[in-house]
């Protein structure tokens, strides 16, 4: 586990709304090694993307978190502004899902590059005007020496997620994280800024962690995954282990996950197999396994004890008291 | 309904074309002459000569990438605003001459839910006087009799009526809010619902579940729909009939499972290509479309998709392609379909060629200039 770019022990992370303690993250643990794509995958406030927050230190003042951290060996929790500055940038970044809302509409996105380099490096103006246009070129847009002048409203979505990846690779960073980075694209330019990410890490040698609620696309792009539901990981194992005909998933969450996905070879007007409701209030969470209310097959120890996060199979950790025998739900 | 009423459409829409003149919002172009706001800057025609039938109790689904125009589509068969020319109808009357009451008493049969529910519902408003609003305005009902049906609407979509009938849409998760705005747009028995990306901001379960609500109400309610997303595999699911738009033009249309196997658009091939599948290996073809949708300020002549198309020769500019059956109720736009062998001289494209693609802004220079 030492050789781990990033190591998360038993990360918590809890807002305190209204009086009351809002357990975002309760206890997640997974470990990326260099070059290596991790997907984390779950349903909005599932916690997934309050995790990867709390180690880039982008959460508000008063935010508990506990638990560690380890970029590289180095304690990320707790560390001051001022220590974290050093590593955000340098050691790791993150690209979120609105290139429209990240970029300054203001100001030429080429300035934005270089004011993310200069922010980082003592460079000269015109170094770091070199640098921009040689990032530009980097993340595949054309004409950069053109497209430096441009203001983000000039660009296409595509083209704006190009610039944020460059913002973003600005100091070489080791872990890029990134948030939905292509849930607000059509799918061709998602193809294309899947296909560029991975591109660059191979040329780079980064970390990649993506945050999405498509399994589809982890099971294209990730080696590694990681299903959360209510703050919690509920199944974690390599992607060849979970998706294509040889399959194994064991949680019955994921499975639901991966049914309901419209897919190209289920005819038309046939239902889709569902859970009902919605997941679990994070202040009100239920005593035994969190997804118990909803799951098809929950029993009377499921609704009782929360099933501990075992690794039952090299490399493949589940939580579930009844899991699905062959990937399949036995239900 | 009588074998008669099934056989003619129930929405009928002919070379519609819609048109939005661009205006110069001021500032400079880059070191040239600053241009003066408010000066014809160009014209975008966002929809250009459309022609599709609904049945009744069909489904159409329209797929199309950001700007190819499948909600101005939406927005024209509405009225809403009307198109600048063809003609566009629905149970029978032509919704292009009518003017006032005339239009409002027609639309009352074709209803729309919209992507975002919590900016479609007003914040302000519980959801029983939402969903009650319809039936006010076309004066359906007294009070105690409109209260009955608002009930109904609600137990229709999945919500318990005592719960739910009294919250703001705030207190509403985002799929039950959109079922709010599903029980609204039914609540006057419409025969024809448009949906514009209905479904796109829910989450992968609640999507499934309001999916198969629509799918239920098309039984229940003998429901038509005109489909719009842009997930194919989601258009497919609900779909009877799947057009495939792209810069204004349908390149393909046929049954959803004939376009789903045996696509004859290279456009078609190229989004089908891009959906991330769960089964690894078959996934990443890495060779999916380059660059990307010219501006449709100054689409490209001949065939619109042919500067991104790996099989464009020089007809492909000069012609524009007239759509061809080559499969039964199957239609496509393209000079060299794939149902045929790829042409022998295809025009070496600037856009095929790996790292220059054509971007929107390119073309749309030569306005601002």
């Amino acid at each position: 586990m030492s050789d781990a770019l990033l190591e998360v022990e038993d990360l918590r992370v809890a807002f305190a709304v209204g009086g009351r303690e809002l357990r975002a993250v309760d206890g997640i643990s997974y470990a990326v090694d260099p070059g290596r794509t991790l997907a984390i995958i779950g349903e909005s406030g599932s916690g997934k993307t309050v995790g990867c927050r709390a180690i880039m230190g982008l959460l508000p003042v008063g935010t508990a978190i506990g638990g560690s951290a380890r970029l590289r060996g180095t304690e990320m929790i707790g560390l001051s502004d001022a220590e974290l500055r050093k590593h955000r940038g340098q050691d790791m970044a993150m690209i979120f899902q609105d290139p429209a809302r990240s970029l300054n509409p203001t100001m030429r996105v080429g300035v934005q590059v270089t004011e993310a380099i200069q922010t980082h490096r003592k460079v000269s103006k015109k170094e770091a005007y070199a640098q921009a246009v040689e990032l530009l070129r980097l993340v595949r847009i054309p004409a950069p020496e053109r497209r430096f002048h441009e203001y983000p409203h000039q660009l296409s979505g595509g083209m704006r997620q190009r610039i944020m990846i460059a913002m973003a690779l600005a100091c070489r960073p080791k872990l890029l994280i990134a948030d939905e980075a292509t849930t607000a694209l059509d799918v061709t330019t998602q193809a294309q800024i899947m296909e560029l990410m991975l591109e660059l890490q191979q040329e780079l040698g980064m970390a990649l962690i993506l945050i999405s609620h498509d399994l589809g696309l982890a099971a294209s792009y990730a080696d590694d995954v990681v299903v959360m539901y209510a703050g919690k990981i509920v199944e974690q194992a390599p992607a060849k282990r979970l998706f294509g005909t040889g399959g194994t998933v064991k949680m019955r969450y994921t499975r639901a996950l991966l049914d309901a996905i419209p897919h190209l070879e289920r005819p038309a007007h046939t239902a889709l197999p569902v859970v009902s409701g919605r997941p679990p209030d994070p202040a009100n969470l239920p005593p035994g396994c969190s997804f118990a209310p909803r799951c098809p097959s929950a029993a009377d120890d499921c609704r009782v004890t929360r099933p501990a996060l075992v690794e039952h199979a090299a490399g493949h950790r589940w939580a579930c008291w009844h899991p699905c025998e062959n990937g399949v739900s036995a239900s | 309904m009588s074998a008669q009423e099934q056989d003619k459409p129930l929405l009928s829409v002919r070379d519609m074309v819609q048109e939005f003149t661009v205006r110069y919002s001021g500032g400079t172009g880059l070191g040239r002459m600053p241009s003066t706001p408010g000066v014809k800057a160009g014209v975008v025609q966002a929809v250009s000569g459309v022609s599709f039938d609904i049945m009744p109790g069909e489904t159409l689904g329209i797929v199309g990438e950001t700007g190819s125009g499948k909600s101005t589509l939406a927005r024209s068969v509405l009225q809403a605003p009307g198109p600048k020319s063809g003609s566009v109808i629905f149970r029978g009357a032509e919704l292009t001459h009518l003017r006032g009451r005339k239009l409002l008493e027609a639309r009352r049969h074709m209803q729309f839910v919209w992507q975002d529910p919590f900016s479609s519902l007003d914040p302000k408003w519980r959801v029983r006087s939402i969903i009650e609003e319809p039936l006010v305005a076309y004066h359906d009902g007294d009070r105690a009799a409109r209260h009955k049906r608002v009930d109904e609407l609600l137990e229709l979509v999945g919500l318990a009526p005592e719960r739910y009938a009294k919250r703001h849409p705030r207190e509403l998760s985002g799929g039950q809010a959109q079922r709010v705005a599903i029980a609204r747009a039914v609540a006057l028995n419409p025969s024809l619902l448009i949906c514009d990306e209905a479904v796109s901001s829910l989450d992968v379960l609640i999507q499934a579940q309001v999916l198969n609500l629509f799918e239920r109400l098309r039984h229940e309610l003998g429901l038509s729909y005109l489909f719009i997303a842009h997930d194919l595999a989601l258009v497919k699911q609900v779909s009877d009939r799947v057009a495939v738009m792209y810069l204004g033009r349908f390149c393909e249309t046929g049954p959803g499972e004939s376009v789903y196997r045996k696509p004859l658009h290279p456009y078609t091939r190229a989004l089908l290509d891009s959906i991330p599948s769960t089964e690894p290996g078959a996934a990443r073809a890495a060779a999916t479309l380059k660059g990307e949708p010219p501006s449709p300020i100054n689409p490209p002549s001949g065939c619109r998709f042919r500067t991104r198309c790996p099989r464009a020769t020089e007809v492909c500019a000069e012609q524009v392609p007239p759509p061809r059956e080559l499969a039964p109720r199957h239609l496509v736009a393209c000079h060299h379909p794939l149902s045929e062998p790829a042409p022998a001289a295809t025009v070496s494209n600037e856009v095929t060629a790996p790292g220059t693609p054509v971007t929107p802004t390119q073309s749309a220079r030569v306005i601002s200039s």
